[in-house]
């Protein structure tokens, strides 16, 4: 565990009623990382997520950000930590204009810096800016993807968290989001903690990476090791792009 | 300066179509003029003395050419370029054309309009024979729409479901009823009052629902107006039970004047006007218009702010809402609040226009109809609640005129009566005509402001 990450989430366990989906997870993401975690369906990465964000709530453990313990903070509460998050399903507002809805993720500074952070994610995704006024229910799922992931980062975070963003998604599209993610990383310092179906992207993407089966990490290291290891390709990669 | 971005549609310079109408029904007329004059203006006749004569008809004459130029000019102003819009919108052209004056200026015209509604009553029924129109239909329908206006931020804008508003309006209503009558306080300092305490219940109500949406917190606001009003009817010390409160006091004008006949600054005395209930009535028409006018603002600016946008939101995805930093509990209860604190102005303003109130005026159909007006109106459009509730409360008053219907079904049948069954085949048929309501598509807040520069490298890249 380092001992200076900006995100460490200690021996959590989390239960869905009386069915534990989490086991005494460890995680941790230093500043200025993308950190991959991967796994089959239902393993648990989707909830450690939203257990990050305290919904729902870890039933033991820690979850520390920045030296604060956000185990027990309301969801709101740590966003205003600048945790923000693209979840799993997107979550847009569906009704809302796209300008609306990234409005919607500049809540915390009260607009102070939207036309600046606006332009930002513009630039990022193009295409966000063509469709303006359009209606976010009525874009095309990479189009929502964009949206939800620019609506993340108009919250300015220090800690951005993605839930597959690459699901659904066109190759090309996939490509143009990982090049974005990485660009943020480089160019702003932004840490990103990103879930994946696609593990080959996001272990190359990736500075370190995580397993996760069934509720555990069993298996960490950079993203480089974690390509190579032959079980890793053997549960995650065989078959798929390499 | 960089060039800055223009998202409207460049103006076009073909004229508007009222212009072009007025021209072609000028020449409509002429041409009729010419074809009737013959036909219509003229006409020969034999007289008594079996001699041949001309009959002149001038004022048919002008009838027929005026019917013609209107109709010409309905048709070139209005009915073509909405067939035109109409086909372009199914060809997926776009078409860009400037709306007219009448559709630009759709508000302020309406907004004029029913400020002027009183005085064209008056010059046309007089001044006693306006007091239905603007008591029944106008104050009647102005009070439905304020009271739409208010459920719409709590149902509408904030996705909660409340079947319990009339809560709020009974509240409001007690409050002016029980301290005007026992304090004798001005309804200048209750109107306040009575909405404040009414946001109060609303706090009050929203603090244990919290945590429920949808169905579950619609059984719960349904109690809690049920419970409202068991109060009302129980706690005879203060509410006098079923019995209710009578005698409660007219509004005053700002101490200037009153509308109590034996005050010696009665309005009719200080105008030098005489006797009439209907200056109270009209009186009241201002007041509860400019008070639906001042709920109707008041949404408008709230949508526009943090808070508003948090409600929509919040209709959207609560969770998602949470992650953004929000805090759900707050703007749920500022919307029960706000909503409520309108419910609370409505209920004043009707015991004062009532002079009694009793819990017979809050049952829970009172609720379902002003949620019924919500959800026509389509839930978040405030000129289309504006239109349900001229719909369905105009038109359950229309039903009391309709004595004609006594000549086809017997002198015993009263039209009032089936107000409830026609209610709901309205419901059911605008329900299936326009199943998201009279104005379905929510009004977007939020447009890229024009001064905006952007790089024009930037903007390039943006259609790449
Ligand atoms: N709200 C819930 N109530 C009950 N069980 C849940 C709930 N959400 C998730 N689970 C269960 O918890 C386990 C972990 O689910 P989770 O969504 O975290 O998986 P995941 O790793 O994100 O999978 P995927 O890759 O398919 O998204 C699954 O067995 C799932 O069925
Ligand atoms: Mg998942």
């Amino acid at each position: 565990m380092a001992p200076n990450a900006l995100l460490d989430v200690r021996n959590v366990e989390t239960y869905y009623g009386n069915i534990r989906a989490l086991n005494g997870v460890d995680v941790s993401v230093n500043q200025g990382e993308i950190v991959a975690l991967i796994g089959a369906n239902g393993a648990g990465k989707s909830t450690l997520m939203m257990t990050i964000f305290g919904s729902p709530r870890a039933r033991s453990g820690q979850i520390v950000f920045d030296g604060t313990d956000i185990t027990q903070m309301p969801t709101h509460e740590i966003a205003r930590l600048r945790i923000a998050q693209s979840p799993e399903g997107r979550r847009i507002f569906p009704r809302m204009t796209v300008l609306e809805n990234l409005q919607m993720g500049a809540s915390l500074d009260k607009l102070k810096f939207f036309d600046e952070d606006v332009e930002k994610v513009f630039t990022l995704f193009p295409r966000l800016k063509e469709r303006i006024n359009q209606r976010g229910g009525t874009l095309s799922g990479g189009e929502q993807q964009m949206l939800s992931i620019g609506r993340a980062l108009m919250a300015r975070p220090r800690l951005l968290l993605l839930d597959e963003p690459s699901l659904g998604l066109a190759p090309l599209i996939v490509k143009g989001i990982f090049d974005a993610i990485r660009e943020l990383n480089r160019t702003q310092g932004l840490t990103v903690f990103l879930v994946e179906q696609n593990a080959f992207g996001a272990l190359k993407l990736a500075t370190r990476g995580y397993v996760m089966v069934n509720g555990s990490v069993t298996m960490s290291g950079t993203g480089k090791d974690l390509l190579a290891d032959p079980e890793v390709r053997a549960a995650y990669l065989e078959g798929g792009r390499h | 300066m960089t060039q800055a971005v223009s998202l409207s549609a460049p103006a076009t310079t073909a004229p508007s179509p009222i212009a072009r109408a007025v021209r072609e029904a000028l020449f409509a007329g002429v041409i009729s003029f010419g074809l009737f004059v013959l036909f219509i203006g003229l006409k020969s006749d034999q007289n008594i003395d079996n001699r041949l004569i001309v009959v002149t008809r001038w004022g048919t004459l002008a009838i027929v050419v005026a019917l013609t130029m209107l109709g010409r000019f309905l048709f070139v102003g209005f009915l073509a370029p909405a067939f035109q819009a109409r086909k372009a919108r199914r060809a997926k052209v776009e078409v860009v054309s400037e709306a007219g004056f009448v559709k630009r200026n759709l508000l302020a015209i309406a907004i004029f309009a029913l400020f002027l509604y009183p005085v064209f009553i008056i010059s046309t029924a007089g001044l006693q024979g306006s007091l239905k129109w603007v008591d029944n239909f106008g104050i009647q329908i102005l009070i439905y729409v304020m009271l739409a206006w208010g459920l719409n931020i709590v149902v509408g804008l904030a996705g909660l479901l409340d079947l319990g508003y009339v809560a709020f309006y009974a509240v409001g209503a007690y409050s002016y009823a029980l301290l005007a009558s026992e304090l004798g306080w001005s309804f200048w300092i209750l109107l306040p009052t009575a909405g404040i305490l009414a946001a109060f219940w609303g706090v009050i109500l929203g603090f244990p629902v919290l945590r429920l949406r949808g169905d579950y917190l619609a059984i719960v606001t349904l109690a809690f107006g049920e419970i409202i009003r068991l109060v009302l009817i129980n706690w005879r010390e203060v509410t006098n039970g079923s019995a209710g409160i009578s005698g409660i006091p007219k509004i005053d004008f700002f101490g200037w004047f009153t509308f109590n006949v034996s005050d010696p600054n009665y309005f009719g005395k200080v105008f030098g006007l005489g006797v009439s209930g209907a200056y109270y009535k009209i009186f009241l028409y201002y007041l509860i218009l400019l008070l639906a006018l001042l709920t109707a603002f008041v949404t408008i600016r709230l949508r526009r702010m943090p808070v508003g946008r948090a409600w929509e939101a919040l209709r959207e995805d609560e969770i998602a809402c949470r992650s953004l930093g929000i805090n759900t509990t707050n703007t749920k209860l500022t919307a029960f609040a706000i909503g409520a604190m309108f419910g609370g102005f409505a209920g004043s303003f009707f015991a004062a226009r009532q002079g009694f109130v009793s819990p017979e005026s809050f049952v829970f159909l009172e609720s379902a109809i002003i949620l019924a007006i919500v959800v026509l109106g389509g839930m978040g459009s405030l000129p289309g609640i504006a239109i349900a509730a001229v719909v369905m409360i105009g038109g359950t008053e229309i039903l009391r005129e309709m004595n004609f219907l006594k000549l086809i079904f017997g002198p015993s049948f009263t039209p009032e009566l089936y107000r409830m069954l026609l209610f709901g085949l309205a419901m059911v048929i605008v329900m299936l005509w326009k199943p998201r309501g009279f104005v379905g598509s929510r009004e977007p807040t939020a447009f890229l402001r024009a001064r905006k520069a952007v790089s024009s490298s930037f903007t390039k890249e943006g259609h790449g």
